[in-house]
């Protein structure tokens, strides 16, 4: 709980609703004829809607991503160290918005939402979404805003794929593109991950083949287990041998299955803790998005050829230590964009923290994220100078 | 404006596209964009001078260059430049190779070991040269393949590398009628442009 809200804060924040009736034709051919997406915005937008970011989350991000919601709050948003006034992404220059992607679970229309055609919670019946299906939507949220280009579309993992999606689907409509931690397409390795995530999800007995909460129960165990794996992926053997070791519960063995290990016990709650905010259908729904996701398989593989269509500039970043979307992947984004002459400048940032890092504070990371963003808002009218 | 980028920037033609290695704070492409409206990117591994590059925007890629530069394609730059760090690197003749694959054009200018001054450094007083131009001790250099103005010509014939243009000059950058006249006894940067 923040006694009193930090300067570098953006504050309280209150989550909107934007409400579309179009209909949206979703990539795997079903229709939604209506849905809801939650979203929160900091910083003012100046009079010629030229100074919006875009924040695309990854796996199990939302649209609170800065500020508080109350003075109760025990944590701000899921990206505060970079998001604030005289922060990297600054918002006195910027004008930030952040959603919950479509088939969220935390306020936008998704699994846990009630189909207003059966009256009934969606839950294993929503469709799939994929990564295209969500830059549409944030294209429409962006047209109630009146921004017809964003001063820069920014993301880490799957929401970096998010942003190469945009850079090519919608060219004219960034300026910039910052694409962390990220990869043009998962690894075998990687869709291998998701996969055991999502077995562990649907062999739960209380996940009843997704309509768990008819039956107004979760799959407790199922979510947990996959969010345990997932959680050893996004760190690093160094970070979590620094963090653990071999630290016991006991100063000897106790030779059972109960936690002998700090790291078993720091797992367990982590997996628990998830299943308190996040939907399991959501959490199959998006490593789904991840595995589809492949732009360069729309031109036979070559994805300079994709990004050739693009015409912002970018900035990729990796970490040396991240092994689920490791530096090779990024360098594949970089290598594509020199090959198309696109304007490209790629850093690999030393950190030990593994695939999270890039929701560390690192301050190499943060400085090429403010000079970055400080160019582009260099092209800005004169109001935000 | 350093008096070595002004040099090498007269030595690259309007619109080429360019791959700077070790392109530092990219104060070299800064000043081609600008003059020149080159495109390209520099090759950096220092995490201040990248940064300096990225407020800039200069496109810059982090990327160690003793690893490798296969990810370059063939031919896909008009010129690759490497401004005084070619004897820093672990194979420089395999990095000529390399340059002159990615690039139809090479521009390379290094310390000649060959100057006067540094030869009575080792011939009278019997240590390795030490110098404002030249501010290590053997132990810490990172210069690791010094190599003369004669030596590098005699790398190229070898290799059978066209020499398109050469120039000696002194340590300001200037050239004088002697350091044209005797380049291995009295440049102290040489500078060259190949081709294959």
């Amino acid at each position: 709980m923040p006694d009193t809200i930090p300067v570098d804060s953006v504050g309280l924040v209150t989550p909107q609703v934007a409400q579309f009736d179009t209909p949206l034709v979703l990539a795997c051919g079903q229709t939604l004829p209506t849905y809801q997406l939650i979203y929160e915005t900091y910083g003012q937008l100046n009079a010629d809607a030229s100074n919006a970011i875009l924040i695309c989350h990854a796996l199990s991000g939302d649209h609170h991503a800065a500020g508080y919601h109350s003075m109760d709050d025990k944590k701000p948003g899921w990206w505060d160290t970079a998001i604030g006034p005289g922060k990297p992404i600054d918002t006195n220059i910027f004008f930030v918005i952040s959603l919950n992607n479509l088939g969220g679970c935390n306020g936008s229309t998704g699994p846990t939402t009630v189909n207003p055609e059966t009256g009934k919670v969606w839950g294993a019946e929503f469709p799939m979404v994929t990564v295209e299906d969500w830059v549409e939507t944030q294209a429409r949220l962006a047209d109630r805003f009146g921004i017809q280009k964003f001063a820069a579309i920014v993301g880490g993992s799957l929401g970096g794929m998010q942003v190469l999606e945009w850079s090519v689907r919608y060219p004219e409509r960034l300026s910039a593109a910052a694409i962390i931690a990220s990869a043009p397409k998962l690894s075998t390795q990687n869709i291998a991950f998701n996969e055991v995530a999502r077995q562990s999800i649907r062999r739960d007995p209380e996940f009843f083949d997704g309509n768990y909460q008819d039956h107004d129960t979760i799959p407790h165990n199922g979510l947990g287990l996959a969010r345990m794996l997932g959680h050893i992926t996004y760190l690093s053997d160094d970070s979590m041998g620094n963090k653990f070791g071999r630290q016991m519960r006991h100063d000897t063995y106790q030779y059972n299955y109960e936690v002998e290990f700090e790291v078993e016990s720091y797992l367990r709650y982590q997996g628990e803790a998830f299943t308190k905010r996040f939907d399991a259908n959501t959490y199959m729904l998006m490593t789904k998005a991840l595995d589809y996701f492949d732009p360069a398989a729309r031109e036979g593989g070559d994805l300079a050829k994709v990004l050739s269509k693009a015409q912002c500039e970018f900035l990729i970043v990796s970490f040396t230590t991240d092994w689920r979307f490791s530096p090779e992947r990024s360098e594949e984004i970089v290598d594509a964009l020199v090959r198309s002459g696109k304007h490209v400048s790629y850093t690999k940032i030393e950190a030990i923290e593994g695939h999270d890092a890039f929701l560390f504070p690192l301050p190499r990371y943060m400085a090429a994220l403010r000079g970055f963003l400080s160019r582009v808002s260099k092209r800005l009218p004169k109001e935000n100078a | 404006m350093r008096a070595d980028l002004e040099l090498i920037s007269d030595w690259v033609a309007p619109n080429s596209r360019v791959l700077d290695l070790g392109c530092g704070n990219g104060a070299l492409l800064e000043h081609l964009q600008e003059h020149k409206h080159v495109t390209g990117y520099g090759l950096e591994f220092d995490a201040d001078n990248i940064n300096q590059c990225i407020e800039k925007g200069i496109p810059v890629l982090e990327q160690d260059i003793d690893q490798g530069l296969t990810n370059f394609d063939d031919q896909g730059f008009d010129v690759v430049i490497m401004a005084h760090a070619l004897q820093q690197f672990r194979r420089p003749d395999l990095l000529l190779d390399e340059m002159l694959r990615i690039g139809k054009e090479a521009i390379i200018t290094f310390p000649n070991f060959g100057h006067w001054r540094n030869r009575i450094h080792l011939g009278i007083k019997g240590h390795m040269p030490f110098s404002e131009f030249l501010p290590y001790n053997w132990y810490d250099t990172p210069n690791i393949h010094f190599c003369t103005f004669n030596d590098f010509r005699d790398l190229c014939q070898a290799k059978g590398l066209k020499v398109e243009r050469w120039a000696a000059v002194d340590g300001q950058l200037r050239d004088h009628w002697w350091t044209r006249l005797m380049p291995n006894l009295f440049s102290e940067t040489a500078i060259f442009k190949v081709s294959r």
